[in-house]
């Protein structure tokens, strides 16, 4: 359960998230969509609790991210976008450390390290080094990272860039089988993603929502009745200039 | 606890499957020892003390090879973007920060160990105090902790390790000789001496030679351990500063 109220987050006079409210129930897959710097990436980041908000707040399985930071953050797990890890460590390692962090001891860590490594299909890589993996496995990894724990929440930032086309589709029905009885909140450039896994979706413009309801709710609005015509009509070319509306 | 141990076990490991620690290690020791067979000395002085030959020299090696050991801990962590894993993970930010700043002490603390064939060495040759020899060794490696205290406030500013490596050996070398006897006597000739007792006391040489002459005193144990608690304070309030 995610409860995003009035989230507002601004650089110096520029408002990269403004005055956001949503809310992602249990069993929903919510896509996050909008143009490049929206304000998707930093809405996430607020409700993950790595940058603090100007204003508002966010809600984690009813833990406040700014009143009770541990227990919200221990429901999470979150894919950053650049996928970041530790080079100096390999996969299994890397995954036992976050395992550790994570409170997993014994036998609960090596079950739920194997089942992460087996989830994301790094069986091949699992004793390789990190700096020496591909693009894809990096991003994988970090994947793995994040369902390590089988958090109740799952917040992941555009968990397809750089997958192969199995693997983007492996990972599309990765997050329709979790998405059942999690709650789940991913954004994404690609629209037909929206159709295969979103039980609902929310566009962002310059940081504010321009639309929000089900695929076929949201097709509804378009002209054509297609998504992307919709995307393109709602949101602005450029959104790089944005600044305080 | 339970967290300090994990971020400490992860950058042990991290040091020792790089070559970092062994290089530093490895380089702390040829000089020290080189030092003290050439211009400290220690055979034609017979210093079995350690005191002037060995130890003393030890604060200007550790103000550039602490820097070294630990420009990596926070900076690294920012260039990778890993900094976004730690931040979102169920752990108090002092967690990480003392995790990291023991696992670089422990580096040193294996650095000092490996110098035991000196202690050995002198106890052979003559009869030092070694009570002296012990409270010297703590004074080392508090400074070294200082320096290092130094190091991650300054890598917690920045993401380029190099910009941290330079910023950190200039502090270092400053927070050295700001107190030196030397540079007292002469600044001592032109400013009111409440400054002058200023500057000794910030400096960590004061504090540092009352620990090689064998002084046990009080108030260095309260200069070393607030000095260190105040950089990582700060480092907590930069990295939480740099996220709001
Ligand atoms: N630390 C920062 N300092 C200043 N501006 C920032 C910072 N982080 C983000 N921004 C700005 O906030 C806006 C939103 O960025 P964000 O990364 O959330 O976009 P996004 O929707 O994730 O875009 P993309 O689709 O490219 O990933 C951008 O204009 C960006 O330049
Ligand atoms: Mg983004």
């Amino acid at each position: 359960m995610i409860e995003v109220e009035n989230l507002t987050k601004h650089f110096g006079s520029k408002y990269a998230v403004n005055d956001i409210t949503f809310s992602v129930k249990p069993g929903e897959v919510l896509g996050f969509l909008g143009p490049n710097g929206a304000g998707k990436s930093t809405t996430m980041r607020m409700i993950t609790g790595f940058i603090t908000p100007s204003s508002g707040d966010a809600k984690v399985c009813g833990h406040s991210i700014i009143d009770e930071p541990y227990l919200a953050k221990g429901k999470i797990g979150y894919l950053p976008e650049s996928a970041p890890l530790y080079n100096d460590m390999t996969v299994t390692g890397f995954l036992k450390f976050c395992a550790d962090v994570r409170n997993l001891s014994g036998f609960a860590k090596k079950e739920a390290v194997e089942r992460a490594i087996e989830t994301c299909f790094l069986q091949s890589v699992a004793k390789q080094s990190i700096d020496t993996l591909s693009k894809g496995y990096r991003h994988r990894t970090c994947l793995a990272q994040s369902i390590l724990h089988d958090p109740e929440v799952l917040i992941l930032d555009e968990p397809t860039d750089g997958l192969d086309p199995n693997q983007k589709h492996e990972v599309r029905e990765l997050i329709k089988r979790l998405g059942m009885n999690k709650t789940i909140l991913f954004s994404t450039h690609i629209l037909e993603e929206v159709d295969a896994v979103c039980t609902r979706a929310v566009i962002v413009d310059r940081g504010q929502i321009v639309a929000d309801g089900s695929p076929e709710e949201l097709k509804k609005l378009s002209p054509t009745g297609s998504l992307h015509d919709l995307f393109r009509s709602l949101t602005t070319h450029d959104s790089s200039h944005n600044s305080a509306a | 606890m339970k967290h300090i141990w994990t971020i400490l076990k992860r950058e042990l490991t991290s040091y020792f499957t790089q070559p970092t620690a062994y290089a530093i290690i490895l380089i702390f020791l040829l000089l020290s020892l080189l030092f003290t067979f050439t211009f400290g000395g220690f055979i034609p002085a017979g210093d079995a003390n350690l005191e002037w030959s060995f130890l003393l020299i030890h604060p200007l090696l550790y103000s550039i090879l602490v820097p070294a050991v630990g420009m990596r801990l926070w900076s690294d962590e920012k260039r990778t973007g890993t900094i976004e894993l730690l931040g979102t993970f169920p752990l108090p930010p002092w967690a990480a920060i003392i995790g990291k700043f023991l696992a670089a002490s422990t580096v040193w603390f294996i650095a000092l160990l490996l110098t035991f064939p000196l202690v050995i060495t002198v106890n052979y040759l003559g009869s030092p105090d070694n009570g002296r020899i012990l409270s010297g060794y703590i004074g080392s490696f508090l400074t070294c902790n200082v320096f290092l205290a130094i190091t991650v406030l300054v890598s917690a500013c920045t993401r380029d390790q190099v910009v941290c490596l330079i910023v950190s050996v200039m502090l270092c070398v400053l927070t050295l000789v700001c107190g030196h006897e030397d540079i007292i006597r002469e600044i001592a000739k032109f400013t009111p001496s409440y400054l002058v007792e200023g500057m000794i006391s910030l400096g960590v040489w004061d504090h540092f030679r009352s620990l090689t002459r064998g002084l046990f005193r009080y108030q260095d144990m309260v200069w070393f351990t607030s000095v260190i608690l105040t950089c990582l304070i700060g480092t907590s309030a930069i990295l939480s500063a740099k996220r709001a």
